[in-house]
């Protein structure tokens, strides 16, 4: 099949991505850093690998879900991301020492 | 009048949302997603943002989508940056917080602009207050105080778009 291709390439494309977003949440410092690497890889990899499923399955029922998916995914990640950083700074999770500045915290004073 | 145009509105948003995720056009599955969406209009008081009519003009889809073809440009941009910092011995990074002034008004688009700062190489928005947008930057650059140059190289390359698209 003609798609063939385009699967193998996206699949694994996105679990490349997917790999280094879970070796940098083992390697990078701290939270900030951490949700860095997790937010960028892991929103990405996802995405590809959704997109593979649509191309292996086309315009049926799991090709439109995987495309529904993969938009969700794009949309909300970054948000949850924003959210968990905000959270952590404000519970008082300090920066990794190695970290130039912070004008959060000049600016709010938390 | 005006909510129930916005109401009518969300219920075919989501009835539409049905339809694609079911994916079938039998009797049955249509008229619960058509009573489904109902009556999630009736509970989701504010599924749009207020200026909905804005919905409905093409130049800003024109715009919209060329935000997504940068933003896909830079969303790649950024995984080969992680992945560079990752899988290198010395792990370079130099991580701070740094605060980035926007010129976009609506809600709408500062959402939009934090959430393609998140995806853009090695930054990570923490906060909005205001007008400042607080980020959290993996590799902080030499000129701490110069907020002009961070804020052109964060957000300037949205604001274009984006500004065109909500405000």
């Amino acid at each position: 099949m003609n798609n063939g291709v385009a699967v193998y390439i996206l699949i694994s494309m996105g679990v490349t991505f997917d790999l280094v977003g879970a070796i940098g949440l083992i390697r990078l410092p701290d939270v900030y850093n951490r949700l860095q690497a997790a937010t960028k890889c892991v929103t990405l990899g996802t995405a590809l690998i959704l997109l593979g499923v649509v191309a292996a399955s086309g315009w049926s029922a799991m090709g439109i879900k995987a495309l529904l998916a993969a938009i969700f995914v794009l949309w909300t990640s970054p948000t949850g991301s924003h959210a968990l950083a905000r959270g952590a700074h404000i519970a008082g999770v300090p920066l990794w020492s190695g970290s130039v500045i912070d004008k959060y915290k000049e600016d709010t004073g938390r | 009048m005006e909510t129930l145009k916005r109401r009518l509105l969300d219920m075919l948003i989501i009835f539409v949302l049905w339809l694609l995720l079911t994916w079938s056009l039998d009797l049955q599955g249509v008229v619960a997603g058509a009573i489904l969406a109902a009556l999630f209009a009736l509970v989701l008081s504010r599924l749009l943002p207020p200026h909905v009519e804005r919905l409905f003009s093409p130049v800003r889809w024109f715009w919209a989508l060329m935000h997504i073809i940068s933003l896909a440009f830079w969303v790649v941009l950024a995984n080969f940056d992680v992945m560079y910092r990752v899988l290198h011995p010395n792990l370079p990074i130099r991580p701070g917080i740094v605060k980035v002034k926007t010129t976009l008004k609506s809600d709408e688009a500062k959402a939009f602009l934090a959430n393609s700062i998140t995806l853009t190489p090695g930054t990570l928005t923490i906060d909005i207050i205001d007008d400042w947008l607080y980020v959290h930057w993996i590799n902080v650059h030499e000129s701490l105080e110069d907020t002009e140059a961070i804020t052109r190289d964060i957000a300037g390359r949205f604001e274009v778009t984006l500004r065109r698209v909500f405000d």
